[in-house]
């Protein structure tokens, strides 16, 4: 591919033309919308320019909200994972592996609101949720507005961007490799810790970015699901944005959740380019 | 390769329970004729002829499906010619950082990318409602078309372009009869991709519509604030049916031209 367009594109004059609107949008739409967010961070309500913002987000409120973000952002990814592995595993080892793979992927192609808004009636007071639990004797549970709740639904959410990655890493990897471990005498569990986990390194940590940087940004569930008990950064941004009209403060949020997104992919990064982008949760 | 055992076999059914419960629950009680989702009355299809006869939520669907159509044919149109001016790039440095960039769309929380596309619209004056909507469908839905065409470019023999002009080809054949049938699938898979990100995006639309204008999504969170209605019900019902037979159409096409189904939605 190096030199495919060698010969094509030697003509200089045609060559701008083409990529133009391709050229517009990278600067209108990725470079000019991150500057505008930094540029307005720097502003207070009445626009004047201030440091306040930033002085701001290392207070107490902004420092907690900051830091149960994270928490949650970090509980959803692990249950997420923890029910993704296993299911990608099993996945791989069925007959019509990838049909089932698309079984699987069809709920996420379902609107997002929608699935959100089922939870509203399954775990609402008279729902069936609660009228298990009458049933086996535990009684009527207040689930819906918990964070138990907004965890759940989030896990929900996010299950089949975790286990498409891992899945295609677990697909990939060489079956002799595990008959090899096996005939060097490792039992199952060390074929796991020492073979198959370290091979689908990669999977995993596509699989991770895709849910921890959605789950902190995550707003919609938060309104609909925690009644607004859990805040995220999301959260935040949404109203400074929408309801306060604080544009600056908004902006101030997002340049440290872009900071944040900039770190977790460093960290998530993987060396196999192909995995690296899976999708992306709205 | 080894068979499933009875163990995993029941932690793959119970996943596939939990998964497709909410729908299915969804789907039920659009059915009933109580108020409610608990408490199955009667059969009933009142809810699906409700809406029918609801003018605003049809518009409101009809403004989501031209919306989700033009985006995706802008942004396909985009998004195969910055494939191709990726690939067409002689320096390597250059090569990645335009992709670094054309990335950052697709990893970047959709609430980032509301807020500061409303910042952008507000700056430049575009009124927001249909065309802010429309113009961050299209912008959102480029890389992924980029990223969905690249590879097909990538896999492309150089000797066939070099063959072509050998033949006697004009830049334009080549482009129309040699490099566009190769990366179809790719096209194919950018268009319908693009296609379903604008039909389920909800917080980038939240963020730059204005009040007259709204898509599916939106409404549906405004209906769900104020609490349950069976609309929404037979509305899923609907929209659940529509998306098998795309999901299936999808998979039967990407199964005809050997594409894997390499991307998902959120």
């Amino acid at each position: 591919m190096r030199h495919m367009g060698y010969r094509i594109m030697n003509n200089k004059p045609l060559r701008p033309l083409y990529t133009i609107p391709y050229t517009a949008w990278i600067l209108l739409f990725v470079i000019t919308p991150i500057a505008l967010i930094i540029y307005y961070s720097f502003f207070d309500l009445a626009g004047h320019f201030t440091f306040d913002n930033y002085k701001n987000f290392f207070s107490s409120v902004y420092l907690k909200l900051t830091i149960s973000s994270f928490w949650y952002a970090f509980l959803i990814t692990l249950f997420t994972l923890l029910f993704a592995y296993p299911t990608a595993y099993f996945l791989t080892k069925t007959k019509h592996k990838q049909l089932w793979l698309l079984l699987i992927i069809i709920p996420s192609w379902i609107n997002l609101l929608l699935k959100t808004y089922a939870f509203i009636g399954l775990f609402g007071l008279y729902g069936p949720i609660n009228a298990l639990l009458e049933t086996v004797g535990i009684g009527n549970q207040q689930i819906l507005f918990t964070d138990f709740s907004f965890v759940f639904v989030s896990v929900y959410i996010f299950i089949p961007f975790m286990i498409l990655p891992i899945f295609n890493s677990l697909d990939k990897l060489n079956p002799a490799l595990i008959d090899a471990s096996r005939d060097l005498g490792a039992n199952s569990w060390t074929t796991f810790r020492r073979v198959i986990w370290p091979l689908t390194l990669n999977g995993v940590k596509s699989g991770i970015q895709v849910v921890f940087i959605p789950a902190l940004s995550l707003f919609m569930i938060t309104r609909l699901i925690a009644g607004n008990k859990v805040i995220t950064l999301g959260t935040a941004i949404e109203q400074q944005f929408l309801v306060t009209q604080n544009w600056g403060m908004g902006s101030t949020i997002a340049v440290f959740l872009i900071l944040f997104m900039f770190i977790i992919m460093l960290i998530t990064s993987s060396s196999d380019r192909g995995t690296t982008i899976n999708g992306k949760i709205k | 390769m080894e068979k499933l055992s009875k163990l995993p076999k029941l932690y793959l059914v119970v996943v596939f329970i939990i998964l497709y419960t909410p729908i299915f629950y969804l789907i039920f009680y659009s059915f009933n004729s109580g108020g409610g989702m608990s408490n199955f009355e009667s059969f009933t299809f009142e809810h699906y002829a409700a809406v029918f006869e609801d003018t605003r939520l049809i518009i409101i669907l009809i403004n989501t499906i031209v919306v989700a159509l033009l985006s995706a044919l802008v942004s396909t149109a985009i998004g195969v010619l910055g494939a191709l001016s990726i690939v067409f790039m002689r320096n390597k440095a250059m090569r990645n950082a335009v992709l670094s960039l054309n990335n950052i769309l697709i990893v970047s929380p959709d609430v980032i990318i509301g807020a500061s596309f409303l910042i952008l619209f507000t700056m430049i004056g575009v009124k927001l409602g249909f065309a802010s909507v429309l113009i961050s469908h299209i912008a959102f839905s480029i890389p992924i078309v980029v990223i969905m065409v690249l590879p097909k470019l990538q896999e492309m023999s150089p000797t066939l372009i070099d063959a072509a002009l050998d033949l006697g080809a004009s830049k334009r054949d080549v482009l129309t009869r040699v490099i566009i049938p190769f990366i179809k699938p790719g096209i194919l898979a950018g268009f319908f991709l693009a296609l379903t990100y604008s039909l389920d995006d909800f917080a980038v639309t939240f963020f730059v519509t204005g009040n007259g204008f709204s898509t599916l999504s939106v409404e549906i969170y405004s209906m769900a604030r104020a609490g349950i209605t069976l609309t929404i019900n037979a509305l899923s019902g609907l929209i659940f049916l529509v998306t098998v037979v795309l999901v299936l159409g999808y998979y039967a096409v990407s199964r005809k031209t050997k594409t894997p189904l390499s991307g998902v939605k959120k």
